[in-house]
């Protein structure tokens, strides 16, 4: 069970890559050996198992609704390659 | 064919909470653009999100008020897409494991109750906004948005009219508000509101193909949308074709559904568990103290006006509609015990004035006091119903408790019976003509006596009275 | 010996002997900067101004007595941590230019402890990487051989120490990216417990597995720095309230009795001979020391690379989805309408290696195989915590080599899968259990080249850690060598 070369096009839109044809035979059996690590790890019988998401069990870390100093129009658009005025400016979405 | 629709709604409501749900910036609406922003909203490299427990609270409140479970544990997941309204390039949702689930509200269409399922209740992050440049190809963008607090609620696919539709949302809408979690304003976009609708002949069991509806910005829209939606299927599978699964843009000057089209149909938001923040245990205790805090709701509280106060179903409708005004009203009632007069003073002239400046009834001018006052006065007899429409008037321009007015103005009702005997005879003596065409049968006259009478006491006179005594004094 | 050759500690001492000024250290530093950095490359961006105005005002408070744990003392950070005012560039194009408008949570720490910046140190780009090749400013060379890569992904943080361009630094460690680093360059490495130090301003790689730590020329200094960089962070969610002892106190004390594990699944065929037998000799010491040594089974370490290789890559790919060219950092010039500025941006300001791993772990997220991959990783990352789990109630602390082999030439990347295989699982299995772990010399090949050794303890038991690896330190007397430069 291989991806195809299709999948692989799909997989980079998702990430908004682009890639080239070189590189998509290279990227196409770099992601097929995901299914060979995915092939050992069926080896073990996880049922039961509950997932783990963090090393340590912490639970209901919250903060309080109390207002803090934004950091301001300036500061926020200052690292934007593209601002205009008080606004963040992109290429429009053409469908 | 008979064809029966399905409808379920997806609802965002955003939470009155004054900092956003995982930084300390301010959601206080119509701020200069990205000036409620800081590194951690903005998704900048390195930042982490705590969640904001207030958050937590008020998604607790609208569960329990709308009878859910709350889920012992819940957590945050990642909903992965790109778009320029989204800094990190993924949503912090909840996908898996929600706040709460099963819950229900009741609806109460055309006197019959039904009961609507609610699916599920999440918590989420809102996005920011995009403003595309109608000349040229390129789009603004304002982040003070991104990182509001939104709550999802999810119905089942229950309802079977736009009514119905309708007055599910106007029950959640009062609901939020009620609990004062949510302002709920669907042209700000604090209230927002998607739907999906299928079609299905009736008697089936499985569920048509569904469309989904977007882009409804009130109430009235919501309902044309789902009729227009509605008819569309209907005229579609009439006529031998099939619904296509997609999403509809309402077009409000159109009156129509059109299809997006677009490319990015299915999504494949590749959720998974959030990393960065932890799980939320919600305890016996902490939902017992949250549901302490839920106050009366709204149905309830109809229910309960109609019971105590013997005021008809739509009274207490209009009376509920806003809990400051029912607060309002009750406080009148506790303090002059007539709550049929009470209901009908606010609903008439106090409601009326205050539309007329677009005010709410937390600045009215008229205090429940004044205005309880004033119905006593007119129940003990010192006022008519006639004069109090002045004085209630003279109360709202001016702040002025009723006493005073009917001090000042000298309006105090004429009720001695030997004063109103004088100034009848003088009026019969002053008119023999008309006492004379009266008497000979034109019983249309009486008005005209009863006008005298009023003229001569500038209106103070009792009505009840003068009737009492003009049919004695003028038959003779 | 020039002050730049000096401990913390050492450093220290002369301070508060007035035998020194922070002026003067820095001076020094900067000295050994401009004899050995254009053939280290050790630094993205100096920061020599700022550093000499903090090491002014340094020297003020010195003469009022206010002296704190790290004042006037230079340290280098790994271009990882956000510096407020300062570029933060993670070795990648896409952030080239990004200045952040904050501190990170360490280095708000390191600064109110005194320290003197030096630079942003070279670093594998956001991280993915052992070599310090793929950075975007080029890579660094092993101050022991410059033929040779330092390791990574944290190289520069390492090479800084190693050839006396700071005293100390940080650096950030996600599967080695600490340790391996440390070995290679012969200095003290230490990655603490999941959640002991805090991530906020550490610009993530995978969330559940990054963790900041220290480099430092010995262990005591290793302790100093624990004491500035740990503790709880209201900022970050997955900080851990756990007591922080002071760690220095666990420096200089024996570890007679103490059981040491060896997992039998890592002293497996391909470890490079000479690494073997400075482990061997590791072994003995300790056994000298008093200690014991103990078999122990780690029996899912074959399931790590799969569980690592899965989880790092999903977390990766979502936490870089952020560098879309709309906020800040690069943008493509040469792009169309949004879908093409994003595709462009991405493609132009990612290296190979960044972008694989986004590809894998996309791939690994998407629809119909979060069950099947991310979750199942999860559930066998379960299996791999509980291994140590059960170590720990056979031994203190597990001992084993931090990497199968020592330092390989730039651009030469080992064909032998064992080795490759030996060199993931080493450090790997640590961050996947969340346990804190150390690598501390432990010798040199007869080229001259570093050789460490690692020990590993369970959750916020880096006291043990600094404990065993001092006692080792002292006992082991291994030949204090400085780098030909």
């Amino acid at each position: 069970m291989k991806l195809s070369s299709q999948e692989v096009e799909y997989v980079a839109h998702l990430a908004r890559l682009e890639i080239t044809d070189k590189e998509k035979d290279k990227l196409t059996a770099q992601l097929n050996d995901i299914l060979l690590y995915i092939d050992k790890l069926n080896e073990l019988d996880t049922k039961g198992v509950e997932p783990m998401s963090h090393a340590i069990a912490v639970t209901n870390a919250f903060r309080e609704d109390n207002i803090v100093d934004s950091i301001g129009t300036e500061k926020s658009l200052a690292n934007a390659p593209d601002a205009r005025g008080e606004f963040f400016r992109v290429p429009k979405v053409i469908d | 064919m008979d064809f029966e629709a399905v409808i379920g709604l997806e609802v965002h409501a955003q939470l009155l909470t004054d900092t956003k749900i995982f930084c300390g910036c301010s959601t206080k609406f119509g701020a200069a653009p990205n000036s409620h922003t800081c590194q951690i909203c903005l998704g900048m490299p390195g930042v982490l999100p705590v969640l904001n427990k207030k958050v937590v609270e008020f998604a607790m409140k609208m569960a329990l008020a709308t009878n859910c479970e709350i889920n012992k544990s819940c957590s945050f997941a990642r909903k992965n897409y790109f778009y320029p309204d989204l800094p990190k390039g993924y949503q912090i949702s909840q996908y898996a494991y929600p706040l709460a689930e099963h819950g229900y509200v009741i609806l109460d269409v055309d006197g019959k109750q039904k009961k609507i399922g609610i699916t599920r209740i999440h918590m989420e992050e809102d996005a920011g906004k995009l403003i595309h440049d109608e000349h040229n190809p390129v789009s603004y963008i304002d982040l003070n948005r991104t990182g509001v607090p939104l709550i999802e609620i999810v119905s089942e696919p229950d309802m079977r009219s736009s009514e119905e539709a309708a007055d599910y949302l106007k029950r959640l809408h009062e609901i939020l508000v009620y609990l004062e979690i949510c302002d709920g304003n669907m042209e700000e976009g604090s209230f927002r509101c998607d739907a999906n609708v299928s079609i299905r002949p009736k008697g089936q069991k499985e569920f048509g193909t569904r469309a989904e509806l977007k882009n409804m910005n009130s109430f009235r829209n919501v309902q044309r949308a789902l009729e227009y939606e509605i008819k569309r299927q209907q005229y579609i599978v009439e006529n031998g074709g099939t619904v296509v699964q997609e999403t509809r843009l309402w077009d409000d000057a159109q009156g129509s559904t059109t299809s997006m089209r677009s490319k990015e149909e299915a999504h494949d938001y590749r959720y998974f568990p959030d990393p960065d923040l932890v799980p939320i245990l919600v305890d016996k205790a902490w939902g017992e103290k949250i549901r302490k805090q839920i106050p009366e709701l709204p149905l309830a509280k109809r229910e309960r006006f109609v019971k105590d106060y013997q005021i008809p179903a739509y009274d207490a409708g209009v009376l509920t509609a806003d809990k400051a005004l029912a607060d309002y009203y009750e406080k009148v009632v506790r303090l002059c015990a007539q709550p049929k007069a009470a209901s009908n003073w606010v609903m008439g002239d106090v409601l009326r004035f205050l539309n007329e400046e677009k005010r709410e009834i937390k600045s009215c001018p008229i205090t429940p006091v004044a205005l309880a006052e004033m119905i006593s006065l007119i129940d003990e007899g010192t006022i008519s119903g006639k004069m109090a429409k002045d004085i209630v008037e003279e109360m709202y321009k001016t702040g002025k408790q009723p006493k005073k007015i009917i001090e000042e103005k000298g309006l105090v009702q004429i009720t001695d019976e030997g004063e109103l005997i004088k100034t009848i005879t003088s009026i019969m003596e002053a008119n023999p003509n008309q006492l004379t065409d009266y008497r000979g049968g034109k019983e249309k006259l009486f008005g005209f006596f009863v006008g005298q009478v009023m003229k001569a006491t500038q209106g103070k006179a009792n009505p009840q009275l003068v009737n009492e005594l003009l049919k004695k004094m003028l038959t003779g | 010996m020039e002050l730049h050759q000096l401990t913390i500690h050492e450093l220290q001492e002369k301070i508060k002997e007035g035998k020194t000024s922070a002026e003067q250290i820095a001076e020094s530093v900067f000295q050994r900067i401009d004899a050995v950095e254009k053939r280290v490359h050790s630094y993205i961006r100096l920061m020599k101004d700022e550093a000499m105005a903090v090491a002014d005002k340094a020297d003020k408070d010195i003469k009022k007595g206010d002296i704190k744990a790290l004042t006037g003392i230079p340290i280098a950070l790994k271009d990882i941590v956000c510096t407020k005012g300062i570029s933060t560039t993670c070795g990648s194009h896409i952030l080239h230019n990004f200045v952040p408008p904050y501190d990170a949570t360490v280095v708000e720490k390191l600064r109110d402890a005194g320290a003197v910046f030096v630079g942003k140190a070279n670093m594998d780009e956001f991280a993915m990487g052992s070599s310090t090749e793929t950075s975007y400013f080029g890579p660094t060379r092993n101050p022991w051989d410059l033929e040779r890569i330092p390791g990574g992904s944290s190289g520069g943080s390492a090479t800084a120490v190693a050839a006396d361009e700071c005293i100390a630094s940080i650096g950030s460690d996600t599967g080695g990216s600490i340790r391996q680093p440390a070995a290679l360059c012969g200095i003290v490495g230490l990655k603490p417990t999941y959640g002991r130090v805090s991530r906020f301003g550490l610009v993530a790689f995978a969330s559940s597995l990054d963790q900041i730590g220290p480099f430092t020329k010995d262990v005591e200094d290793c302790a100093i720095m624990m004491n500035v960089l740990a503790g709880y962070d209201p900022r970050e969610s997955t900080s851990v309230r756990a007591e922080i002892p002071d760690y220095r106190q666990f420096v200089g004390h024996d570890i007679k009795g103490w059981k040491v594990g060896i997992p039998k699944e890592y002293f497996v065929e391909g470890i490079d001979p000479e690494v073997n037998s400075a482990i061997q000799k590791t072994i003995t010491v300790l056994e000298k020391s008093g200690a014991k040594i103990v078999e122990i089974s780690l029996p899912h370490t074959q399931y790590c690379l799969a569980v690592y290789y899965i989880i790092a890559p999903a977390e990766a790919s979502s936490n870089l989805a952020r560098y879309d060219g709309v906020k800040y950092g690069f943008r493509s010039p040469d792009s169309g309408d949004l879908l093409d500025m994003y595709k462009k941006t991405r493609m132009q300001g990612f290296g190979a290696e960044v972008k694989r791993r986004i590809m894998i772990g996309t791939y690994a997220l998407s629809a119909g195989y979060y069950d099947a991959y991310y979750k199942k990783a999860s559930q066998v990352r379960s299996l791999i915590k509980r291994d140590f789990e059960e170590a720990w109630k056979k031994c203190d602390v597990i001992l084993t080599p931090t990497t199968p082999t020592p330092a390989f030439k730039i651009g030469e990347k080992t064909d032998n899968p064992l080795q490759m295989y030996l060199s993931d699982v080493f450090t790997i299995s640590s961050n996947l259990a969340g346990i804190p772990g150390i690598s501390v010399p432990c010798g040199f090949t007869s080229d001259g080249l570093p050789i460490g050794v690692q020990f590993l303890a369970g959750h916020f038991e880096e006291g043990k850690l600094i404990q065993i690896a001092s006692a080792y330190e002292k006992n082991a007397k291994i030949e204090k060598r400085r780098p030909k430069l």
